[in-house]
């Protein structure tokens, strides 16, 4: 394949969008990864001719992306491109580059395709959410991804990149402090399992109340935005921050995506009016109806995404219901249901769903949490309460599907 | 009191490794067993225990994990007769030496005559390997590439590549080590409750709970 013309990238943004259309019409798949595939096929460097004139916001990390992605988009105002059905691989993002020519483009990306995007796309700001285990028999070890994130990071040769990081991760601050042109975020992160031992030395980090660092001489980096509650100061303005989505790793992912559009000289007070309105992102946090039951759905793929998504859960001991998967885009190895601190919902009765619901009702069982194995669908009692259903990947999608509005 | 040890979590347990000492405690309990489980965190000292349990980890903590147990009571009480369920980056720790980091080799604690190079690709994926008669079911993810000598192996594989394709793990005296996470304790019931029985020296009565619905399921798709 040679070099990438002009007329040879026109030539493949059509195709892109007519094999899209006919995925969608043909309704094999959502038509948002085949016609990036064919498009790159014939110029390879299509999201690069896509991109450039463009102001480029890249938003990676293991959990919050869409989330995320969406509030920026909000945030900035306007007409903005994103890949907003959450497709944040390359294929992916040439199927939204093509669809809108708008100057403003945010893209989700896939915390392994990371380094070839900012490669890529030249962003102006990079924002660099967590990163924590997730899919390991896929991405294999958390650590390793940090490293490189590092070396692109290291090698990107744009020095008017602005990479947004938060402060409280050491992986993520392990992979950003290459960069001179950081700014750090200081914003609540609950899940440092995956980086007790220090990236640098792999000795112990300790934490003082809110600050770490290890005896190496890896630290926690002065930050510049910080969340307190609903009280969020970027670069010194004061705003507040009153979601109407819940939990608080939703005021993580805002702060980040705040600073972001501050990055790029965006109004704060009128984009934090737009990202507080926001009600539900790709249906996460949606309340839908299904079979006479009222259900709130909440998206968590990995542990640290249930601890948070749990600590929202109401202490009324309700009925909460749980569906796991482990198809391609889940991960195959269930393994990680150990690592979720599911001795949370003690007192509360949880319906085991999913194709792995058996390996979920023996995590459950030896935390020793009330279970049903829901194996008949039409046998769970109807309650007149609204439930909360936890769902990983696949699971979330097959309940939004199935449900109503 | 029957004492479980989880081993720098920390550092060593990267895929649900906790559950081995969650099932094993659980199980014990269930009998009307007193046990407790203990934790062992980077600068604590390694107490007394029953059952020491070894998980899986990224290269540099396992490789700090190894420094730590060097220096630590764990080798003399291993080589005086104490029990240990090894899994994945475990497995390799036991052994003379492993690979970290690229081909750099590593010296382990030279507990077990095995040793581990790096394999010509990732072993990732479902894990199934005949152990006495019995199927052991679990979901391996690493690098290496492990050789006995003079040591039996815990099971012949029948799907997956355990330590070389045809082998799985090994088994002392008093030493359990696989390929298999899982949990492989939470997901092998039989499994847990032979080196319960074995760690107590005395026969345990059975226990009927959701795992056995959990390990059928598995054994029906991974032997199909």
């Amino acid at each position: 394949m040679g070099k990438s013309s002009p007329i040879r990238e026109q030539v493949a943004s059509v195709a892109v969008r007519t094999v899209n259309r006919l995925s969608r019409l043909s309704r094999r798949g959502s038509g948002t990864v085949v016609g990036g595939r064919v498009g790159m096929k014939i110029a390879p460097d299509l999201v690069s001719s896509l991109t450039s004139g463009r102001c480029v916001i890249l938003v990676s990390g293991t959990n919050g992306k869409t989330t995320t992605t969406s509030m920026i988009v909000a945030g900035w105002g306007g007409s903005v491109t994103t890949n907003e059905t959450g497709s944040n691989m390359p294929a992916g993002h040439v199927a939204a580059l093509v669809e809108s020519k708008n100057e403003h483009v945010v893209l989700e990306v896939d915390e392994g395709w990371l380094a070839g995007t900012l490669a890529s796309t030249r962003p102006s700001v990079v924002v660099l959410l967590n990163l924590s285990r997730d899919q390991l028999d896929r991405a294999n070890e958390v650590r390793h991804l940090a490293e490189r994130w590092r070396k692109a990071l290291e090698a990107h040769d744009d020095d008017k990149l602005v990479v947004v990081a938060n402060a409280n991760d050491p992986l993520v601050v392990y992979a950003a402090d290459v960069r001179a042109n950081t700014v750090w975020c200081d914003v609540p992160t609950s899940w440092l399992a995956d980086a007790l031992s220090c990236p640098q030395c792999t000795l112990a980090i300790s934490h003082v109340g809110s600050a770490w660092h290890c005896t190496c001489g890896f630290a926690k980096p002065v930050k510049v935005t910080s969340v307190l509650g609903e009280e969020l100061v970027i670069d010194g303005e004061a705003l507040k921050l009153d979601l109407l989505m819940p939990g608080e790793f939703n005021r993580s992912n805002a702060a980040m995506a705040l600073t972001a559009l501050h990055c790029v000289d965006v109004n704060l007070e009128e984009a934090i009016r737009r990202v507080n309105a926001i009600p539900s992102v790709v249906g996460r946090f949606s309340v839908r109806r299904w079979n006479g039951h009222v259900l709130r759905l909440l998206l968590a793929k990995n542990p640290s995404g249930f601890a948070a998504m749990m600590a929202t859960l109401p202490e009324d001991g309700s009925d909460v219901w749980v569906a796991i998967n482990a198809r391609v885009a889940d991960g195959h190895d269930p393994s990680w249901l150990y690592d979720v601190p599911f001795e949370m919902l003690r007192g509360h009765r949880v319906y085991c769903f999913g194709e792995r619901r058996l390996d979920l009702a023996t995590r459950l069982d030896y935390a020793r949490v009330e279970f049903t194995v829901v194996d008949n669908d039409s046998l769970v009692p109807t309650s007149k309460e609204t439930i909360s259903l936890l769902a990983n990947y696949t699971a979330f999608s097959d309940w939004l599907a199935r449900s109503e509005a | 009191m029957t004492t479980i040890c989880i081993l720098y979590p920390d550092l060593l347990g990267t895929y649900g490794d906790g559950g081995n000492g969650l099932a094993a405690v659980e199980r014990a309990r269930r009998r009307g067993l007193e046990a407790e489980l203990v934790s062992v965190g980077l600068g604590d000292e390694v107490p007394d225990a029953s059952l020491y349990l070894l998980g899986g980890g990224e290269d540099g903590p396992q490789r700090l994990a190894t420094d730590l147990l060097r220096g630590s009571s764990f080798v003399s009480r291993v080589r005086d007769g104490a029990n240990v369920l090894a899994v994945c980056a475990g497995l390799q720790i036991l052994g003379m030496t492993f690979c970290v980091e690229g081909d750099d080799e590593f010296e382990g604690l030279g507990l077990v005559d095995v040793v581990t190079l790096r394999g010509e690709r990732r072993s990732v994926g479902e894990l199934a390997s005949r152990v006495d008669g019995q199927l052991l079911v679990g979901f391996e993810n690493h690098g290496g590439r492990t050789t006995l000598h003079g040591v039996d192996a815990l099971g012949t594989v029948i799907k997956g590549r355990g330590n070389d394709g045809t082998l799985d793990g090994y088994r002392t005296k008093n030493i359990w080590a696989t390929y298999a996470h899982g949990p492989v304790l939470a997901m092998n019931p039989w499994f847990c409750d032979e080196i319960l029985a074995a760690v107590l020296g005395a026969e345990l009565e059975p226990l009927t709970s959701v795992a056995d619905q959990l390990y059928q399921e598995r054994c029906r798709v991974l032997s199909a």
